[in-house]
């Protein structure tokens, strides 16, 4: 999972090494990946620190064959002491693809069953707690010695860098690309908790100064900063990183950085191209280079429903307010998006704020309350919401994006699917059933019917009556494109019809890739490689100039 | 003649959807089977909603590298859209580098609404090729579309750059690659992409 997900488990992940794994005969890894730099996250959450705080020995990735050898060596201890630990890794390296030695395989059969003897829960927490610290102690012990952290770079360098995960193969790059090879050391640190604090210091004894390489939080610092100080060395050494602003706290590593901390620390003047061509450079790209955002696609059923929803707030006229959630329509909020989105969190976060939103008005609060999720998130974390809003009165608006698909993050499928992620035949949760069971008034409708989509969300905002549910059903363009391979209409722009900039309703407002502002012309054009066909454009262009036929 | 540097910095770049991470891996792959290391990186986020998309291979006989290489340091660029090959060139470009673009452009939402303008191609052509050691262009998008398949935009840019002789692979390389990732139904039509590709620029 990634950092967002993981805290979703957080409150047994503090647990479970209290309460033990059992009884030797498994072991449990938790895979996590964050997310410097925010590349599709809401925040830069650092998990580290959750390792020390759930006394889980954590391991960090630098390379493709430590990502597998850390897992199998992580299934081993887990074994061995009862616990889980984690495996820490980050965007780059989740994203990125390389060779490794498999190894051997090691077979066990074994048969599922629980000793129903033992007790396996925190609770009494503190003789528990004392036996845990005292295992990981044992573990401190080994990652002291361990082959996971391994030093590149001469004897006694005049900068020794400590990093983690990404922060090895960026400093080498830079070492390389500086050629400080003989002057700079790498120090690369794969066991992070229990924190090797022995070795560092035995590495920093051995150099002139010292930098931290790591991104998110300064987690290897702080510890780094501790075992300096347990080891009462003398004269303290200069420990560099983030505190000391060579290292930014924000963003992911790269070389580039790594490089202008070195550049910093040894005063070299590094041009990573000539001035001349780099003058050149900037004056073309600078007048040549547009931005591209994301938007979403052509035919997506979102486009249709954020256009009806807003029509209906627009003519509800008590500026309703939006919390959406996770998922292909966040887009809402980016630059290309319509931006009705008020409030955006996480997963499971459009339905609850709503919730919470809905039970205002005894404060005065007179604006409509809506929660947008989609149909996986639905399932994957807006149940308790909508059961707290129908508890406690909450006058709420659910709209469910219903796609038939978790689209966002590459089809895989939810518990309406009738399909599990491995593909095997199973029950389908009916989301409208399930609704209609908890109390809440339920209406469905096709997005690409959007005056009546319009018209049914806007009755639903002047109902007062408690929580109502809005699933706007319609599958994802992309999943019906792969299921049936069809297009549905021809479509074109008929130019004597359209009257181009005095309206570009169709480019403009609902802003779908298929169609554009053709400059020669002066009018909208359809674009033949992306349009999809799908005819909502037609259905909407208010001059009639779009025209759908249906396709024999 | 092939770029003889160590590591050799490829960036593939385009827009969501047009298949840069096949490429990507397609091609660290045949170096992989080659002995070399490879590293594969990927961009990520929502790729397939139509943002810019890249992705990098790093080459080396010595060691693995990071998925990320330092900026200006790339030794070719092959876009499968050119603004996106321009943009990758304004970050990983230099004097050194060679770039193989398609030409044929996908607008960006701000062109849509016309509220930007996308560059004139010709002054792209200049810029990217002013900027570079070598540059080769193609409409590799028509190409695909002549082949009635326009998903096979990124085998013709496959081909195109075998048919510049700058890495160290050839056709036999890829079509071992299709092979593995592809039906056996789906072959011919691939094969021909990458042949029309290869001459596009030969």
């Amino acid at each position: 999972m990634k950092n967002a997900g993981l805290n979703v488990a957080m409150d047994t992940l503090q647990h479970i090494n209290l309460a033990t794994l059992g009884d030797r005969k498994g072991a449990m890894v938790v895979v996590v990946a964050d997310d410097p730099q925010s590349h599709a996250s809401g925040d830069e959450e650092d998990t580290r620190w959750t390792a020390q705080m759930a006394n889980a020995p954590l391991l960090e990735p630098s390379s493709f064959q430590d990502a597998l050898d850390m897992t199998k060596y992580l299934f081993e201890l887990s074994e061995e002491f009862a616990i889980f630990g984690y495996l820490r890794g980050y965007t780059r390296l989740a994203h990125s693809r390389g060779k490794v030695r498999v190894g051997e395989y090691k077979k066990a059969s074994r048969k599922a069953s629980f000793d129903r003897s033992k007790m396996f829960t925190p609770y009494i927490a503190p003789p528990k707690r004392a036996a845990l610290i005292e295992k990981m102690a044992k573990i401190r012990e080994r990652f002291e010695e361990s082959p996971f952290n391994t030093y590149k770079g001469p004897d006694k360098p005049e900068l020794l860098i400590i990093c983690s995960g990404s922060g090895e193969p960026c400093s080498l790059d830079a070492i390389e690309e500086l050629g400080l090879g003989s002057r700079v050391g790498v120090l690369k640190l794969g066991t992070l908790w229990p924190f090797p604090s022995r070795l560092v210091v035995s590495y920093i004894k051995k150099a002139g100064k010292t930098l931290v390489v790591e991104e998110s939080d300064p987690y290897v610092e702080t510890h780094v900063k501790e075992a300096v100080a347990d080891a009462r060395m003398e004269p303290a050494p200069e420990i560099l990183g983030k505190s000391s602003g060579h290292i930014s706290y924000v963003g992911e590593n790269s070389p580039d950085k790594v490089i202008a901390a070195l550049c910093q620390l040894f005063v070299i003047e590094y041009q990573a191209r000539d001035p001349e061509y780099q003058r050149k450079l900037d004056e073309i790209t600078n007048k040549l280079v547009i931005s591209r955002g994301l938007i979403w696609c052509p035919g997506c059923p979102h486009r249709a429903s954020f256009y009806a929803i807003s029509n209906a707030i627009k003519r509800d006229g008590r500026s309703a307010v939006i919390a959406s959630d996770i998922g292909c329509y966040t887009l809402d909020a980016f630059p290309d998006g319509t931006q009705l989105t008020n409030v955006l969190h996480c997963m499971g976060g459009g339905l609850a704020e709503a919730c919470g939103f809905g039970q205002l008005a005894q404060f005065g609060f007179e604006q409509p309350a809506i929660g947008i999720c989609g149909d996986s998130t639905f399932f994957h974390g807006s149940i308790p919401a909508l059961i707290n809003a129908v508890y406690n009165n909450s006058n709420v608006t659910y709209i469910v994006l219903d796609n038939a698909i978790t689209a966002m993050t590459g089809f895989q499928p939810h518990a309406a699917s009738g399909r599990t992620a491995t593909q095997d035949v199973t029950a389908k949760v009916d989301i409208e059933s399930l609704c209609r069971t908890l109390g809440c008034r339920v209406e469905v409708e096709d997005p690409f019917n959007t005056k009546a989509t319009t018209a049914r969300l806007l009755e639903l905002l002047k109902d007062d009556s408690g929580v109502k549910v809005f699933i706007l059903r319609r599958k994802c363009e992309l999943l019906r494109m792969r299921q049936e391979r069809t297009r549905p209409y021809k479509v074109w722009v008929d130019a004597e019809k359209c009257i181009g900039d005095k309206c570009g309703f169709c480019y403009r407002i609902l802003r779908c890739p298929g169609v554009a502002f053709d400059k020669e012309s002066g009018k909208a054009k359809i674009q033949e490689a992306l349009c999809a066909e799908c005819g909502l454009c037609a259905d909407l262009c208010p001059s009639k100039a779009i025209v759908k036929e249906e396709r024999a | 003649m092939a770029i003889s540097a160590d590591p050799l910095n490829l960036v593939i770049c385009g827009v969501g959807g047009q298949g840069n991470i096949l490429l990507s891996g397609m091609l660290g792959s045949a170096f992989l089977k080659k002995g070399y290391y490879a590293t594969i990186g990927e961009t990520f986020g929502a790729a397939q909603r139509g943002g810019a998309v890249f992705s990098s291979v790093r080459v080396s006989k010595n060691r693995e590298y990071g998925p990320l290489m330092p900026e200006g340091k790339a030794h070719l660029v092959l876009g499968l859209e050119p603004l996106e090959t321009l943009r990758m060139v304004q970050k990983y470009g230099n004097p050194g580098a060679v770039c193989i673009s398609n030409m044929y452009p996908v607008v960006t939402a701000g062109v849509s609404s016309n509220r930007d303008s996308y560059p004139d191609l010709e002054e792209l052509k200049k810029a990217v090729s002013g900027l570079s050691k070598q540059a080769w262009f193609l409409d590799a998008t028509s190409i695909a579309l002549e082949l009635q398949a326009p998903i096979t935009l990124n085998i013709v840019m496959v081909g195109a750059l075998l048919g510049t002789h700058q890495l160290p692979l050839d056709v036999e390389d890829i079509k071992v690659e299709l092979r593995e990732s592809l039906p056996p139904d789906r072959l011919e039509l691939n094969f021909q992409a990458l042949e029309r590709g290869f001459k596009a620029v030969s």
